[in-house]
């Protein structure tokens, strides 16, 4: 599914004037850099805190993932953006005017909802220009806009059909087609891919990145899929319980979590107890490692990250340590290989077979140690020693949809 | 055992179905005896349309009824919609005080009813026994049976439709009139449709709320019922028996046609 953008598409959206409202406060938004900020967001349902002093920039044309398990509180940021959730203190700015009390159908930004929200009643034209007609524009105007916008998501020739013929993916498109029809400064996703197969999911992930880039408007886009969300932002926001636990960039936020639930919750990590000797000096296991952190207290302890694939495996007498293999799963790419070192279990990823049972040495470069000041979270991540698959599957928010929405009931 | 069966069902039908039987065949009956046929008439339906008493307490009864199903479906709808928001807890509760209504006995809604408009007369000079007082009644009572059918609707709908509308710039009003009642449409139409019903075959409550100046149809069959009796209320009775199966024919269609519909979608 290889994107065809008409060459006039960008163009076109990009000089359109904006006629929402900070125009009138005179506000010159191109200035701004931050096209939204939150300030000091808290919300609880029931006596339960959803979240808690929340602070959060978003840049004007950035692509910003919202990313952490279900319950930790990433939709209901993206409800208290679009207006549809008043929070229970705290400031919402756009273009650095407080928003905080404006009601949804003021606010300069669209949202594409989990299941799509298309109108039933309505078919696909109509779908599209809902928001236009909303604002009473010329009929040949929104005739030529929906005809765009349908080019835009390749659905050109299907004005006339019914919705509740299309596919999932096609229902995907027409949501955003009627989204972007408006020509909203800030689209929000949430999980707008969850309900797809995950070959479709992959071809929409790229073709909303090329959306987004096309069209230059910032896309504020909710996952708890670590691969979709380092695969498509300019910015990861990773969410724990009501708070911000990481903002960086997908490299940042992959290789230097700050502690150990992001370590944990993007990608494979193993995370041990360690003590920061000195400056670029770690010991754990018994042993001294040399690193490149700096700038802890001389024998603060530290959690300490070693990525799967990082670790070279030798021969037991080359080892910096030396354990047991006792699983191995074939993953197509590599082996997941657990290895029992003096009761505390790794994962490495290796291209090599090695059988259960057998003994091994590692090896550990300077590169491939993380560290990481002790949080929370220490001690409750990076152990692979009840690990199994079905495990990690249950573990694994993807079917709990309905747990991101009950926090909002 | 089949036919055991169907004969069982058929005993059924058979109690069930076999007075009205009689009341539409003796409506047409050529005298004005009870017991023995005499020829086939329709002199009791042109007596019927030449009655004033009649003639005047259908037109309160239609009057009432349409005012009744209309005020008591857009009240119910937005009961409904409110009640929808409404968190978990909240929702329950209001929708058992709901269902009170219809459960509790006519002659204790009839009655009480009645006892609060005399009290509010009494106290006020407001509210005197009329037409205006069997309107209330009957809306009130309608209401319960409107939210009933609304709800499940409201609960069908994706509950991001509204959101949706609202997000694409749509005011809150404007939004509910383009994207929710298109959706819960059908909710609201067989809402109002037994809410007519209702109020066209209600006794009890018109009998202690019409006061004296206004009459439903079934009071007036009701004290023609006291006076020596003429087959002019089998034949009254014979039309409201049709006007309400009609209705509930054309309830069950609407719902039915809706339920394919929904099937088709899916």
């Amino acid at each position: 599914m290889l994107l065809r953008f008409h060459a006039a598409g960008r163009d076109d959206i990009h000089h359109t004037p904006q006629e929402t409202f900070y125009r009138k406060g005179g506000c010159i938004y191109m200035d701004s850099k931050n096209i939204i900020r939150l300030e000091n967001i808290s919300v609880s349902f029931d006596d339960q805190s959803v979240l808690q002093n929340l602070d959060l920039q978003i840049s004007d044309g950035e692509f910003v993932t919202l990313l952490g398990p279900s319950g930790c509180g990433k939709t209901t940021t993206l409800r208290i953006i679009g207006g549809f959730l008043k929070p229970d203190s705290g400031s919402v700015f756009f273009d650095d005017q407080l928003v905080t009390d404006l009601p949804p159908h003021k606010r300069p930004v669209n949202t594409i909802f989990q299941r799509y929200a298309l109108f039933p009643h309505l078919n696909v034209f109509d779908n599209v220009a809902f928001g236009m007609q909303v604002r009473k524009m010329k009929k040949e105007e929104i005739r030529e806009r929906v005809e765009e916008m349908l080019r835009l998501v390749n659905l050109t020739g299907f004005e006339k059909r019914s919705v509740n013929t299309l596919s999932g993916g096609q229902q995907q498109r027409v949501a955003i087609a009627r989204a972007l029809a408006i020509h909203p400064r800030v689209l929000l996703l949430d999980e707008p891919l969850a309900a797809l197969d995950l070959k479709l999911r992959k071809d929409m992930q790229a073709e909303l990145k090329n959306i987004q880039k096309r069209l230059g408007i910032t896309f504020i886009y909710v996952t708890h899929d670590q691969e979709e969300a380092l695969s498509m932002s300019d910015t990861v926001v990773v969410m724990d319980s009501g708070k911000i636990q990481q903002i960086g960039t997908p490299q940042d936020i992959y290789n230097e979590p700050t502690n150990a639930f992001v370590a944990d919750f993007i990608g494979e990590s193993n995370i041990l107890d360690g003590v920061m000797l000195s400056d670029y000096l770690v010991e754990f296991f018994g042993r001294k490692f040399s690193c490149l952190d700096s700038g802890f207290e001389p024998n603060e302890p530290v959690d300490v990250v070693i990525r799967p694939e990082d670790i070279d495996i030798v021969e037991p007498i080359k080892g910096d340590l030396v354990g047991t293999v006792t699983s191995v799963t074939f993953k197509g790419v590599h082996y997941e290989t657990i290895v029992d070192f003096k009761g505390f279990k790794w994962m490495i990823q290796t291209t090599d077979f090695y059988d259960v049972d057998r003994t091994i040495g590692i090896k550990l470069n300077p590169e491939d140690i993380h560290i990481m000041k002790k949080s929370e979270y220490s001690g409750m991540f990076g152990d692979y020693s009840s690990y199994s698959e079905e495990f990690d599957e249950m573990a694994d928010p993807e079917a709990a949809l309905t747990g991101e929405e009950a926090e909002e009931r | 055992m089949k036919t055991l069966s169907r004969i069982y069902t058929a005993l059924i039908f058979l109690f069930l179905y076999s007075p009205i039987a009689v009341l539409v065949v003796f409506s047409f009956n050529n005298s004005r005896n009870r017991v023995k046929w005499n020829g086939f008439t329709l002199k009791w339906y042109a007596d019927l349309f030449e009655n004033e008493l009649i003639l005047e307490s259908l037109k309160v009864t239609l009057t009432v009824a349409i005012l009744a199903a209309v005020i008591s479906t857009v009240i119910g709808t937005l009961a409904a919609i409110g009640i929808h928001g409404m968190n978990r807890k909240l929702r329950q509760t209001f929708l058992a005080v709901n269902n009170i209504p219809m459960v509790n006995p006519e002659i204790v809604t009839g009655i009480s009813m009645m006892l609060m408009f005399v009290f509010v007369f009494r106290m006020t000079g407001l509210l005197r026994p009329g037409f205006f007082t069997l309107l209330l009644a009957h809306i009130t009572f309608c209401i319960p049976y409107v939210v009933l059918q609304v709800m499940p609707k409201l609960r069908q709908m994706n509950r991001h439709l509204y959101e949706a509308a609202v997000d694409l710039g749509c005011p809150p009003v404007s939004a509910f009139f383009k994207v929710v009642l298109p959706e819960i449409f059908p909710g609201v139409l067989t809402g109002a449709l037994m809410a007519f019903t209702m109020s066209l075959d209600d006794f009890v409550i018109s009998y202690f709320n019409a006061g004296s100046t206004a009459q439903t149809l079934p009071v007036t069959v009701y004290s023609m019922t006291k006076k020596p009796m003429t087959p002019e209320i089998n034949a009254l009775s014979t039309l409201m028996f049709l006007a309400v199966l009609l209705l509930l024919i054309l309830v069950n269609v609407a719902q039915i046609r809706d339920a394919s519909k929904k099937g088709r979608k899916i």
